[in-house]
């Protein structure tokens, strides 16, 4: 199963190896990873997806918490969250498919961010199902060149007063 | 302030007399700051012996170990010893000197990464950039590696910081809020303490198993006995708990996994319930896990939570501090009267090991003639072989912190520094090394520092002309094949000695022994003892790998 982690850490050289490195060395499979600055230029934010069962996550967690430089481990899987991930991807396109691609990008809500004689490139951002669907879609006209960041998520406001 | 006067200052401030190590290049500033300071530093000869010695020094006194080393080799010599006191939570200050900052990243001379390579092997690393740093990183390293469970922190610092000035602290160093709640110690549930006391109690057959985690607290071994007497719960140790539970009988199991005693090994497989406390249920404790304890309801004690469900799956988790743990269990938990029909079980299981019966010098009776040498101060030191296990079954610690050895890494060559630190730890009590030849001509360079300051170690070396325990498994489970495993060449040991201005005696038959032993035990001075042991003779008991506790192989005395 997959987990999603919302990791703060200290915004330290370094900092992402003791992490990744914590990973490979206990075998624990991560999925993706995405890292950036936060709200506070001192804490960097990791969102890290990884494959296991619960007793792997659970090591996951209490491993990572032993790191100095971790501030707090949040398990997002049963949050109510929103996360996105960024695709670019380069599909073949001539005078013939140009117009049909187009059209199928606007259902998805993807851009067209670049045209070249043969190819184009298509930009969208999705959660995990639709940015595999628009990769499905595109397959049939020859999919060249493919390049996706990891997941970024966040916790949904509360709703009800 | 230079940085290398703002760096001993702050080490000075720690509480540290002795530091072990060993100057290169980039620490040449630091050094040279030395003399100003009360604060003893031990040459030894090679990095690894100072960090042995460190991690010795740390295992006898419960203070943290400290040990400089220059850049690059200065520093991947420690990586042995960091990963060692790692495995075995050992808390270490271990200071690098880099290259100079401008140099950094391009390959210089003497450059290692340092902090990338210490990484995996370390509780934390700390990269100083500027002088101004020093004093709250060493504040915050000392604090990181003593607190909760301990664990080596190393601390990287370029040259040009140690000559860079930087005002004085004020105040000490400070840790940061964030890490000192970070470690801070956990309050102990004691619902859950209470649960554990009823699980006790209702049991039929119960056992407990202590680790590193309680033989690191001078008050467990009271507590513990105090404990046992009440409960008449029979106690098992880990390698690394040895020492920790002290009286005779059946209530003292000895130690348990791969070489552990049958008595042990019996108790943990039919147990109902297992209290586990500070141990981490390693492979060479649990052998085969999925046949571990069959029957057994586990509860875990441990400071750290991931050990918790680690490697067995456990009823009742606690997480605590050992000392307080035993001291709540004591207060909840009513006395237990009537475990003699679990007890008269154990006792019928208890089986001694036989001895070879042409030995000259049996390892078993040899080690008990130096067991009876051992008053409750004696600390034993091990190196890591055939002759730690005999060590472990056969001798017997009186008190916590008197067994030093390499556990969890089972680094050979650990033994001998870890002797020197241990010594410079406790000069009023008795240090008996127990090493082999094998391990003991791993960092035997430092009979220098034995040399020098006449260091009293007793260096019983159990010397069979092999590196015994491959030996042991390639007899056992290859066939005989005695690949690359014979000690030939070996040097002369009495002009080994000689050459260090040590004592040397060598003991060649179980009747000479312990004349002998009482003689050089009793003499304020360095020996070298060389111990002349059955060239063949293995430990038993023995639970091959891939086996359950209870599939002991040995042969046994009280057997048809």
């Amino acid at each position: 199963m997959k987990h999603k982690l919302a990791v703060l850490v200290e915004n330290n050289p370094g900092v992402l190896a003791k992490v990744s490195g914590l990973f490979s060395r206990r075998g624990y499979n991560i999925d993706s990873l995405v890292v950036s600055d936060t709200e506070d230029k001192s804490v960097s934010r990791m969102t890290i997806v990884v494959d296991g069962d619960a007793k792997t996550l659970e090591q996951v967690t209490k491993q990572l918490h032993k790191l100095v430089d971790v501030i707090k481990v949040n398990d997002l899987t049963n949050d109510e969250i929103v996360s996105r991930q960024l695709l670019l991807v380069r599909v073949a396109a001539d005078h013939d498919t140009r117009g049909e691609i187009i059209q199928l990008m606007d259902i998805f809500r993807a851009r067209i961010i670049d045209i070249g004689r043969r190819s184009l490139i298509v930009e969208a951002t999705g959660d995990e199902d639709k940015i595999e669907a628009i990769i499905k879609s595109l397959q049939p006209f020859g999919v060249q060149e493919i390049v996706k960041t990891g997941i970024s998520a966040m916790v949904r406001s509360p709703k009800e007063k | 302030m230079l940085g290398a006067a703002l760096l001993l200052s702050a080490l000075e401030a720690q509480g540290v007399d002795v530091v072990f190590g060993l100057p290169g290049g980039s620490v040449i500033p630091l050094y040279d700051c030395l003399k100003d300071f009360n604060i003893r530093h031990i040459l030894t000869r090679h990095e690894q012996g100072a960090v042995h010695a460190a991690d010795g020094y740390a295992r006898a006194t419960g203070k943290v170990g400290v040990c400089f080393a220059t850049s690059g080799p200065g520093a991947t010599n420690l990586v042995t010893g960091i990963a060692t006191a790692q495995m075995d939570s050992i808390p270490l200050v271990c200071i690098t000197g880099q290259v100079s900052s401008p140099l950094l990243g391009k390959d210089s001379f003497q450059e290692a990464y340092t902090v990338g390579i210490c990484q995996p092997v370390t509780k934390h690393t700390y990269a100083i950039t500027k002088a101004s740093e020093i004093p709250d990183v060493v504040a915050e390293a000392f604090f990181v590696a003593k607190t909760g469970r301990p664990g080596p922190v190393v601390i990287d610092i370029p040259k040009d910081i140690f000559t860079q000035e930087a005002p004085p602290a004020i105040d000490g160093g400070k840790v940061r809020e964030r890490v000192a709640l970070k470690f801070k110690a956990y309050t102990i549930n004691k619902e859950q303490v209470r649960k554990a006391a009823k699980m006790l109690t209702e049991a039929q057959k119960p056992v407990m198993i202590v680790g590193g985690g309680v033989n690191i607290s001078e008050k467990n071994h009271r507590l513990l006995t105090q404990l046992v007497e009440k409960t008449q719960i029979p106690v098992s140790e880990t390698l690394m708990g040895r020492g920790v539970f002290t009286n005779e009988g059946v209530l003292n199991l000895g130690m348990l996994g791969m070489h552990g005693t049958t008595a042990a090994n019996y108790a943990v497989q039919n147990a109902d319930v297992i209290l586990a406390i500070g141990m981490r249920f390693d492979d060479r404790v649990t052998s085969d896990v999925s046949k571990f304890a069959p029957k057994a309801k586990i509860i875990h004690v441990d400071i750290d939570p991931a050990e918790i469900g680690k490697n067995v799956v456990v009823d009742l988790p606690i997480v605590a501090d050992s000392e307080e743990f035993l001291m709540v269990l004591n207060e909840v938990m009513a006395a237990v009267a009537n475990r003699q029909e679990w007890l008269d079980e154990l006792k019928a299981h208890t089986k001694m090991v036989k001895s070879p019966a042409n030995s000259v010098l049996p390892p078993k009776e040899m080690f008990a003639v130096i067991d009876k040498l051992l008053d409750e101060d004696t600390i034993v030191v091990t190196d890591v072989g055939q002759h730690q296990m005999w060590a472990a079954l056969f001798l017997n610690p009186r008190r916590t912190r008197r067994f030093l050895t390499s556990g969890g890494a089972g680094t050979m060559g650990y033994g001998f520094p870890a002797a020197i630190g241990a010594k410079f730890g406790q000069p009023d009590k008795k240090v008996v090394l127990i090493t082999g030849d094998g391990s003991f001509q791993m960092n035997l360079q430092e009979l220098a520092v034995v040399k020098k300051f006449r260091l009293p170690i007793k260096i019983c070396l159990v010397n069979n002309g092999y590196l015994g325990m491959v030996r042991q498994w390639q007899e056992m489970f290859h066939n005989g094949n005695y690949a690359e495993t014979t000690l030939d060449a070996a040097p002369n040991w009495q002009r080994l000695a000689q050459a260090y201005d040590i004592n040397y005696v060598c003991i060649e038959n179980l009747d000479d022994a312990a004349q002998k032993l009482a003689v050089v035990f009793n003499d304020d001075e360095p020996y070298l003892i060389d111990l002349l042991v059955d060239h063949t003779a293995n430990v038993y008991p023995m639970v091959p790998a891939g086996c359950g506790l209870d599939e002991i192989v040995g042969d046994f005395e009280n057997e048809a």
